[in-house]
């Protein structure tokens, strides 16, 4: 086993990552980073984000205006004292992604253009057409290549946290081309690893957004909080549920049911205007947009495709150029996977899974309670999204704390001796032999392809946009099901280079532990509020018993066990969540009463 | 009626235990909506979990599943069963790079170049986060935002011949991404970046075939830039010699 001794290690290399690897260098330049990423780190899955990251940007708005639309975005489930810190935080972290040389979308006067997004009152979405993330990722990777003290292990796959004394000492890492083990040692360790969103059937996830880091960072005692909340994006497509940005409606989109009649009327997000008002109709949250295909869905007023019910996103009012101009991918994959001309005819989408809200547990400052453990972006649950995450919040929270977590990792580390390299090194020694064992005695009669399926499919069934105590316990059940007969896995690729089944016979292992930790978090919590919705009993939010945050722990072979922590409400006290005409009119009551 | 398949034939490689590529065969049910790599994703989970390839987003951006599809740099993900049903659908590993195991090629000699390009804004006017953004009209930002938006899938490389005959050659990608920050107004660095350019292994290597661009997925047309850069790092007299673009293969 190779042995490499940083001072930092960062497990992930996506927008997260990539922006505490640069923190770090900033800070510290003689401390040594290790960044570890699955893939090269322009694979990650912040390249799919599309329509924008959040950070206020004109004079009529406000860090207050930011603050009550992420709050109530997130149903009064949100660290109020976090959230104010990020939006403060955002504008000037969304202009040194300018000074970097992200090609942010422009006014014809030069300054940076900003968007309309769903649940936000004021246009402060800066975008970079509908590529987003990817400018955004590409911009940071190509910027971390200035730092000579950023050491990358590409393509390397993080199989173990060390943690030896109380504390986070290193991570053990397969070299995916060789097949060789080698042991990061490092006085802190940050992970930056993104969601879990792959253990759903119907995601816009990437095939790598399997959960790792909340796995790892969970069965080492650390608690995955608000793991229930996972957000159905409205608009993706049939099948594969590949994404078309919320920006589309931003720009103008309607949504259609199969009489063209634009439903969301219907559901408290009215009136209906030419125009989308932003916090009204299609510029409305996600989790109530989800919903409402829901319940158009049990109406019969959904189109039947053959990749099931689908409704209709128009975008034809808006017009070829201005299609091309601020939605070039929209437009060519409706174009290239669907065969649909959005100039001309309605795009068929669905909801499907895109957003893990919840995640590791850390405070304000990314630290987990594990010390020398820190976290940041969609595998952390830093407290900023709640029961619904804004959309444009994600990406500006991946620049915002990932610089607060590649900060807070190097003071720590600088603060802590060496471990013992003797100790470290018999741990690491174990979880390698752990890890080959996967395939060297796994001859089982269980396939991997086979189990993930299951787990996708029942996730759909107890998880989804409504759910059932009934179904949630089944979905329970069968996760218990499948963790046991995970154990009898059998892997036919034996060898080192590129074992891609090794790989992913370990990421079933994390998706499954994760997965867990939803389902039961769900089945536990017996309110509806934000992206977690039931339909037996417990219709309405109930802040008088589940105004807390649940915290699942982990516990080997058995069922996690759940418990909870409170909420911090610094200065916006749980209301009536409303958008559209009821929620200018419970605005103004508020400002005038 | 019985299930109609295609066949994917998929050139193998296993260093541990093969000495030479070989082509195996797959029988996979057609539908009209699949693409190439949802096929490679079947023969994964039902088929054959030996074998290995890269991809990840599935929708053309992440720039991970770039293979030679029927002779043609493609991205798998993006290239659909039904433009070649009924033929066999043959799947190789991408042109001019060593294979490391089955699909997947060995990539650092990109990455290598990526690095040495200096891809990051070195600015002409160094600028404090409190004086906010740098201004840049939409006509600035047009100078360089095609070029900015090379997902590194190495397809320009599969297909350009002269990388295939002097590896030494910096290339398609790198050298539109050298561009991208030449051409950018916050960027004053262009001088130190044309030294490369003008070296051996610079834009002098490329013949002008234009094929770079004709494959580039994401329309960053490659041979543009390279062009500019010509012209650039030697005046306008290299420009006699340049065919128009994508005219031959």
């Amino acid at each position: 086993m190779e042995i490499f001794k940083a001072d930092v290690v960062i497990v992930g290399a996506g927008g997260a990552g990539l922006r505490a690897a640069i923190a770090v260098a900033e800070a510290e330049p003689g401390l040594t980073v290790a960044l570890v990423s699955k893939v090269y780190p322009m694979r990650s899955h912040t390249v799919a984000a599309e329509g924008g990251s959040a950070g206020v940007a004109q004079a009529h708005d406000s860090f207050e205006h930011h603050f009550n639309d992420t709050v109530s975005g997130g149903d009064w489930l949100c660290e109020q004292d976090v959230v104010e810190y990020f939006v403060s935080q955002c504008p000037e972290e969304m202009v040194q992604l300018e000074h970097w040389g992200c090609p942010w979308s422009r006014k014809p006067d030069g300054h940076v253009n900003v968007r309309a997004f769903g649940g936000m009152k004021i246009e402060r979405t800066w975008f970079a057409a509908d590529k987003t993330g990817f400018h955004m990722l590409h911009t940071l990777f190509q910027t971390s290549i200035k730092y000579p003290s950023i050491k990358r292990f590409d393509e390397h796959f993080c199989t173990e946290l060390i943690v030896e004394d109380g504390r986070a000492q290193g991570v053990v890492v397969i070299g995916i081309a060789s097949g060789e083990f080698t042991l990061i040692e490092a006085g802190a360790v940050v992970f930056a690893t993104g969601g879990a969103g792959r253990v759903f059937r119907e995601n816009t996830n990437g095939g790598i957004v399997t959960g790792d880091g909340m796995a790892l960072a969970y069965r080492h005692g650390v608690p995955l909080r608000d793991m229930e909340f996972v957000q159905y994006h409205p608009t993706c497509m049939p099948g594969t549920g590949l994404l078309f940005t919320e920006a589309c409606r931003g720009e103008g989109g309607f949504l259609l049911n199969k009489d063209g009649y634009r439903y969301l009327q219907d559901y408290g997000l009215g009136p209906a205007e030419p125009v989308p008002r932003n916090k009204a109709m299609e510029l409305g949250p996600r989790d109530r947009l989800s919903q409402a295909f829901w319940h158009e869905q049990q109406k019969g007023r959904t189109i039947e495709g053959p990749h099931g019910s689908v409704v209709h996103l128009d975008l034809r009012h808006l017009g070829e150029q201005k299609l091309r101009e601020r939605l070039p991918q929209i437009y060519e994959l409706a174009e290239e996977f669907l065969g649909v001309d959005p100039a001309k005819t309605p795009i068929p989408v669905r909801p499907a899974v895109h957003y893990t809200m919840g995640g590791v547990l850390v405070d304000g400052r990314c630290a987990a309670p594990l010390p020398g453990l820190y976290a940041a972006g969609e595998c952390s649950s830093v407290g900023i999204h709640g029961a619904n995450r804004l959309g444009s919040n994600s990406l500006a929270e991946l620049c915002v704390f990932g610089k607060v977590a590649g900060i807070e990792a190097a003071r720590f580390a600088r603060s802590v001796a060496p471990g013992n390299a003797a100790t470290l090194r018999k741990q690491a020694e174990a979880s390698e032999q752990k890890a080959r064992a996967i395939v060297t005695k796994s001859d089982g009669s269980e396939r991997i392809a086979t189990l993930r399926k299951e787990m996708a499919e029942t996730m759909e069934r107890g998880c989804g946009i409504y759910r059932l105590g009934d179904s949630m316990q089944a979905t329970c059940d069968k996760l218990d099901e499948l963790r046991q007969r995970y154990k009898n896995i059998g892997i036919e690729d034996k060898s080192s280079v590129w074992n891609s089944n090794w790989l992913m016979a370990i990421e079933l292992g994390f998706q499954l532990d994760v997965a867990q930790a939803m389902a039961y978090s769900a089945l536990s919590r017996k309110e509806s509020r934000g992206a977690h919705q039931r339909l037996d009993g417990f219709e309405t939010r109930d802040d008088e018993n589940y105004l807390k945050h649940t915290l699942a722990h982990f516990d080997g072979d058995g069922r996690p066990r759940i418990d909870y922590g409170p909420v911090r409400i610094t200065k916006s006290q749980p209301a009536v969540r409303a958008y559209g005409a009821a929620g200018e009119k419970a605005e103004k009551e508020a400002k005038h009463g | 009626m019985a299930e109609k398949t295609i066949t994917i034939k998929v050139l193998r490689y296993n260093p541990e235990q093969d000495q030479a590529p070989v082509f195996q065969a797959y029988q996979v049910p057609f539908s009209d909506d699949m693409s190439v790599l949802q096929a490679l994703l079947f023969i994964k989970d039902e088929l054959d979990e030996t074998l290995s390839f890269r991809w990840s987003c599935r929708m053309a951006i992440c720039g991970s599943c770039g293979m030679m599809i029927n002779g043609n740099p493609k991205l798998s993900c993006k290239t659909f069963l039904r433009d070649i049903y009924p033929e066999t659908v043959r799947v190789e590993a991408l042109n001019h790079f060593p294979i490391e195991r089955d699909l997947v090629v060995v990539m650092d000699d990109f990455i290598d170049k990526l690095e040495r390009i200096q891809p990051y804004i070195i600015p002409a006017a160094p600028r404090s986060l409190a004086q906010g953004e740098y201004l840049q009209t939409p006509a600035q930002l047009e100078k360089y935002e095609q070029f900015s938006s090379c997902i590194n899938c190495l397809l320009c490389y599969a297909a350009c011949p002269q990388y295939g005959l002097n590896p030494e050659f910096i290339g398609p990608g790198a050298l539109a991404l050298l561009h991208r920050y030449n051409a950018d107004s916050r960027d004053g660095a262009s001088a130190q970046r044309m030294e490369l350019v003008a070296a051996e292994e610079g834009v002098f290597n490329c013949t002008a075939v234009g094929y770079c661009s004709e494959v580039c997925p994401k329309h960053v047309d490659p041979a543009n830039a390279v062009n500019q850069n010509k012209t650039t790092a030697a005046g306008n007299y290299f420009m006699s010699f340049l065919k128009p673009r994508g005219t031959s293969k």
